[in-house]
């Protein structure tokens, strides 16, 4: 039994981790008061960036071309939304389906029709003495690849810097009110295209996740709609880090829970499990999206 | 030479607000088109180059499986229009309500399952097993519409990402209905058993194989133009779109009402669309019947600046444009995804030059 909980702990950190980047990044985005429904496209770009990547420089060429990938994805997006100050909907929508497109087919001309199976090497998990020793949950955050700790660090850091910092305040006033932020003397343009680009590479980087921390491979439309995940998860994690960070980990969990419930032995059909996530998702959003406060400005378009 | 003209007075100023003076170039609204257009179609080009494609060959079959001869045009652009009209229809009714239904994919998928299921269950004449289908396949793309409009103005749950969440939902359940209990009796495919020739719905004369399911679809396009245009209904409509605040405020209406009802009429209009998907083309259920119809809707949607009569237009080009994919696909060796490049490209330069907004009011702000 012990065994089932330990590989339930580890695939829930490890479904975590990638939704955990891309939400911590959307959390920045959508503080400075722009919702990226790209996501999903930059995550994607992300995916295939560092299978390019991996191919010609190795797991560290890999993970910075996706975080190049998805920070050029997300420069368009701003281009349009931020510059030409268009529908940020629309525009994610239009970016995401952008980038099923231009993967889609990059990946069958450059990697054959038929998409043969390529096989990377991927970043191998590191144990941390003492503490993956720890019973049940140790192995599970202890013994992953080192992308998941960067995440112990940038967690935290988010949220320090946008709580406890001038910038980070600056951040959140400019989702309240960016009329008044300019007033204030803060360049509101300037800090949400940073904020768009930083939300683009942390997005690359949870599709790099994918190919070189998890799957070793590349396959079409892989992201499989964990950028919107994400975003329903900033919502979920009531546009706080920490918050974002256990939102995301309670989807990790609810779709390890198939690990659990196949150990018990029920037979049920197994898209039970992958719908489960979306639907506690869903759930979980009716129980708080009533009680908690978008950011005032988030996806309204500011004429000036 | 022109470079900047006056801008073309906008007669629709109830959908799209006042422009600001930043943006005086890109308002010169033809050439701009024109250019991007030229854009898009050079991006696509460039793209197929870099993945190493025979470009002269895939715009040749491009063509060839779309326009180039009336077969092409009637089974090619035109039965892949048919799903493209309704579900373009779908997004444009809901978006013109300031409802942002992303969902039609759901809705799709979800009423070709309950069209499929009814056209295998009811052993009736033709006129009746059909209509059963395609109001089975309404009412279910209706549901699955109502549990997002449901949690939108019950739990102020936003419906871009209930829908989203939505669409991957009906995804699964759709796996499961054709891996268990829908599956063919032998269970070697993921398919359910081909519908019976009296559910099918009939062909439109001639040799190719469109379906009455277009005949439909072009219908429902001018009576909902008729309604959203003349009736009263209409008018709250396009008042709630506008802005719900001053809806509410100064017409009395009731918004919630009225959005209620938009989100509902949107779903069944892309659940009609999966059962005639199912009935017109493909007379069996199987997982990947939608290539991302509902997606494509949007751009569909959109081209039609959301009004209902032209989204028979657009959905025709882009029915041209599908259909030209999967002949590119099947002769040039060019993966038909390419198209959402095109289509990503249409719905980019139709946000910066028509302006639309549809996220201003009510809807993501409350």
């Amino acid at each position: 039994m012990s065994s089932t909980a330990a590989a339930f702990a580890d695939a829930t950190v490890r479904t975590a981790t990638p939704l955990v980047l891309a939400a911590i990044g959307e959390t920045v985005v959508e503080r400075a008061g722009i919702i990226n429904i790209g996501l999903e496209g930059v995550i994607l770009s992300g995916a295939f960036g560092a299978l390019v990547g991996a191919t010609h420089g190795g797991l560290a060429g890999g993970f910075l071309a996706g975080a190049v990938s998805g920070v050029a994805v997300a420069m368009l997006f701003a281009l349009f939304v931020v510059k030409l100050r268009c529908d940020q909907i629309i525009t994610g929508t239009a970016i995401t389906l952008l980038a099923v497109g231009l993967t889609g087919t990059l990946y069958r001309g450059l990697y054959g029709a038929s998409g043969a199976a390529l096989s990377i090497a991927t970043l191998s998990p590191i144990s941390i003495p003492v503490l993956s020793k720890i019973p049940v949950v140790g192995s599970g955050f202890f013994e992953q690849p080192a992308i998941t700790y960067g995440l112990y660090f940038l967690v935290p850091a988010t949220w320090w810097w946008m709580y406890r910092t001038h910038a980070g305040l600056a951040l959140r006033a400019m989702g309240e009110s960016p009329m008044a932020a300019e007033a204030a003397g803060i360049r509101v343009d300037r800090v949400r295209v940073a904020a768009i680009a930083l939300g683009g590479a942390l997005g690359g980087l949870a599709g790099a996740t994918l190919v070189l921390a998890q799957a070793g491979t590349f396959a079409e439309n892989m992201s499989a709609g964990r950028g919107f995940v994400a975003i329903a998860i900033v919502v979920l994690g009531r546009w706080h880090p920490l918050g974002v960070a256990l939102a995301a980990l309670l989807f990790g969990a609810s779709s390890a829970l198939q690990f659990l419930l196949q150990a018990m032995g029920l037979a049920l059909p197994y898209q039970l499990f992958l719908a489960l996530p979306y639907a506690l998702t869903l759930a979980a959003l009716a129980g708080v999206a009533g009680r908690v406060r978008a950011p005032a400005a988030l996806a309204k378009v500011d004429d000036e | 030479m022109v470079i900047l003209q006056t801008p073309p007075r906008d007669d629709r100023c109830d959908d799209y607000r006042s422009m600001s003076g930043k943006r005086a170039l890109l308002r010169s609204g033809n050439a701009a088109a024109a250019l991007l257009l030229l854009g898009i179609i050079a991006g696509t080009g460039a793209v197929l180059a870099v993945a190493g494609f025979d470009i002269s060959r895939a715009f040749i079959a491009l063509f060839s499986g779309s326009l180039g001869s009336w077969y092409a045009i009637g089974s090619g652009t035109l039965v892949r229009a048919t799903p493209l009209i309704l579900t373009g229809l779908a997004v444009a009714i809901a978006f013109r309500a300031g409802v942002l239904n992303i969902g039609a994919e759901g809705q799709f998928l979800v009423g070709a399952a309950a069209g499929a299921a009814m056209a295998l269950g009811v052993k009736a004449p033709g006129a009746i097993v059909i209509t059963l289908s395609l109001a089975a396949g309404a009412a279910a793309g209706a549901a699955w519409a109502a549990i997002a409009a449901v949690l939108r103005s019950r739990f102020h749950v936003l419906e871009v990402i209930s829908t989203i969440l939505l669409n991957f939902l009906a995804a699964n359940l759709l796996s499961y209905l054709v891996r268990g209990p829908m599956q063919e009796p032998t269970h070697i495919y993921p398919q359910t058993l081909t519908i019976p020739d009296a559910a099918q719905l009939p062909r439109l004369g001639g040799a190719t194989r469109l379906h009455l399911g277009f005949a439909i679809a072009v219908i429902a396009c001018l009576a909902s133009w008729w309604l959203i245009r003349f009736t009263a209904g209409g008018f709250r409509l396009r008042a709630v779109g506008a802005n719900p605040h001053a809806a509410r405020s100064a017409g009395l209406i009731d918004v919630e009402r009225v959005t209620m009802r938009a989100f509902l009429s949107s779903g069944a209009l892309a659940g009609l669309a999966g059962a005639i998907e199912v009935c017109g083309v493909t007379y069996a259920l199987y997982e990947n019947i939608s290539p991302g119809y509902g997606y494509t809707a949007i751009a569909v949607a959109l081209l039609a600046r959301l009004n209902a009569a032209a989204v028979i237009v657009t959905g025709i080009v882009f029915g041209a444009l599908e259909a030209g994919g999967a002949s590119m696909q099947r002769d040039a060796g060019v993966p038909s995804v390419v198209v959402s490049v095109v289509e990503a490209g249409i719905i980019l330069a139709l946000v910066v030059v028509q302006r639309v907004r549809i996220s201003d009011y009510g809807t993501v702000s409350r």
